[in-house]
């Protein structure tokens, strides 16, 4: 029982909160008589989605598998290129302060060159979503695997342990939390990674994805169909940022303090 | 005779960066499946030896040598020697009986025969129920108990307990020093046992070293006899007074 009260505390104020915002914004454009080229009503966007559901359901699924790969890509480089780097003082010394400098480049910037790499089409924005994923998930695996409890080490020191073993055993499970972190902040980049990859490389007709259907909306003055399109690619990433987050919460519920300060923070 | 071996520090010394010194010629013997307490002021070099008898810390100059019954010097295999430190340093993410089970983990012994040895030394350790808990879910007196069944697992030749006692109540301690002597009499390890407390040195071993400023300051023998020491008899507390007078002639303080 306590538990039900809990999830209502939890998920109720966000839908109200969401209710609110799209009725004052049906209100205020009805009101003032704002041109729907400039801000069309959330009835009218909704409206849109639904008449236009067929494409903008296939836009959303090439976009999500985009998004999925890049952050599958991300993950697994971040988490790799983490623990080796976390692993060689020299490598924390050269590699790491040049991957800090290297994501503050620009990722609009960078991707038509993943356009002269690989081409037009899914790779181009695989290949974006995954570069502007990988930092967090690279700095949380480093920060995470540089912060394991010194006493911890210990025992495996005491037993012999290879690095390898340690890594295993005792290293990547106690990053889990820090690792997380990481793999959330990615999973809402991949999909912007994914969106701006389509905008430089993306194929049209009936196979576009949500970030062509979003520059042919604004092309044809589509303002209802660019607001229905960029309203699906946040589900995208909500949707991602939430199955991350559910992942995390059940590897580490039940032993580390984040997941319960979670809960204390909602009540 | 013990099985055990004896433990011979011969000559220690360790100098850490920055020059402090932590042990300046430290020599003493741990007679074979004997319990050893080692105490003294905070800073003498206590940890520092219980650290080098556990391979985790190198000394600058001596050696540490486990000596077979006939005098031969032995050399440990992994898991001969084992230590609980002051902290339970117990895996969050691990339950009881897994965490327990590490040392045969890593020693790459099969998971039924691991769960099997753990299960045993959990029930030594008065943990029956609590195999499938997480650390969290534990009593601090509970995790420390963990802790010294972890240590105990791998049937060590030697263990080496570092002021096991020191971060639980009064009265967990003194259960705690029951179970240590328990354990202690079932396994025949040679001990060693670093403590701040001159009451559970007394109950638990046949033998203290008193360390003033990384040196053996004295060697007292415990004169009661082992296993029936009684914390309220009269010669129980003699026996602490006598141990006090050498600490503080250690420390340079006159009691009162």
């Amino acid at each position: 029982m306590r538990g039900a009260v809990q999830n209502i505390r939890t998920i109720v104020p966000p839908i109200v909160a969401v209710v609110v915002i799209l009725a004052a914004w049906e209100l205020t454009v009805i009101a003032t008589g704002v041109s729907p080229l400039l801000l069309p009503r959330p009835s009218v966007i909704a409206a849109t989605l639904w008449q236009n559901h067929t494409m903008l359901l296939e836009a959303t699924v090439k976009t999500a598998i985009a998004a999925l790969c890049g952050f599958a890509v991300a993950g697994t480089l971040g988490i790799i290129g983490g623990s080796v780097i976390a692993a060689v003082p020299l490598l924390r010394r050269s590699i790491y302060p040049l991957a800090t400098i290297l994501q503050m480049v620009p990722l609009v910037a960078v991707a038509p060159l993943f356009v002269i790499w690989l081409g037009y089409g899914l790779p181009t924005a695989i290949a974006a979503s995954a570069v502007v994923a990988v930092f967090p998930v690279l700095a949380a695996t480093i920060d995470g695997l540089r912060s394991v409890d010194p006493g911890l080490k210990e025992i495996f020191a005491l037993a012999g342990a290879s690095s390898w073993t340690r890594w295993r055993k005792l290293d990547l499970p106690a990053s889990i939390p820090t690792i997380m972190t990481g793999l959330r902040i990615a999973a809402g980049l991949s999909v912007i990674g994914a969106i701006v990859g389509e905008f430089v490389s993306g194929y049209g007709g009936a196979y576009a994805p949500l970030g062509i259907v979003v520059m042919t909306a604004m092309r044809e003055a589509r303002t209802d169909l660019v607001f229905s399109a960029v309203a699906l690619s946040a589900i995208v990433g909500f949707v991602l940022f939430g199955v991350v987050s559910i992942v995390g919460w059940l590897l580490v519920s039940q032993w580390h303090a984040s997941a319960q300060s979670e809960v204390e923070i909602s009540r | 005779m013990s099985d055990k071996p004896a433990v011979a520090c011969e000559e220690l010394w360790c100098t850490f960066a920055g020059g402090r010194q932590a042990l300046a010629g430290v020599s003493f013997r741990l007679p074979a499946g004997g319990l050893t307490a080692i105490i003294g002021r905070s800073g003498c070099g206590k940890t520092t030896l219980l650290r080098i008898a556990a391979g985790l810390e190198r000394p600058t100059r001596g050696r540490i040598r486990f000596v077979g019954a006939d005098g031969s010097t032995q050399a440990m295999v992994r898991g001969a020697v084992a230590l609980c430190f002051q902290e339970p340093r117990l895996l969050p993410w691990r339950k009881v009986v897994d965490n327990v089970a590490l040392p045969l983990e890593l020693a790459g012994v099969s998971r039924r025969e691991r769960v099997a040895r753990a299960e045993k030394v959990i029930h030594a350790a008065g943990l029956d129920g609590a195999q499938s808990r997480l650390p969290a879910q534990l009593s601090g007196g509970m995790r420390m108990r963990v802790a010294l069944a972890r240590a105990l697992v791998t049937e060590p030749a030697v263990l080496l307990l570092d002021e096991p006692c020191s971060s639980v109540d009064e009265f967990t301690r003194m259960q705690l020093d029951e179970e240590i002597l328990r354990v202690w009499q079932t396994s025949g390890a040679t001990t060693l046992l670093v403590t701040h407390s001159v009451s559970e040195a007394v109950f638990l071993a046949d033998t203290i070293v008193i360390m003033r400023r990384a040196r053996v300051h004295s060697i007292h023998p415990v004169s009661l006899a082992q296993g029936s020491r009684d914390r309220t008899s009269r010669e129980f507390s003699l026996e602490v007074e006598q141990v006090m007078r050498l600490l503080a002639h250690a420390a340079g303080v006159v009691l009162q």
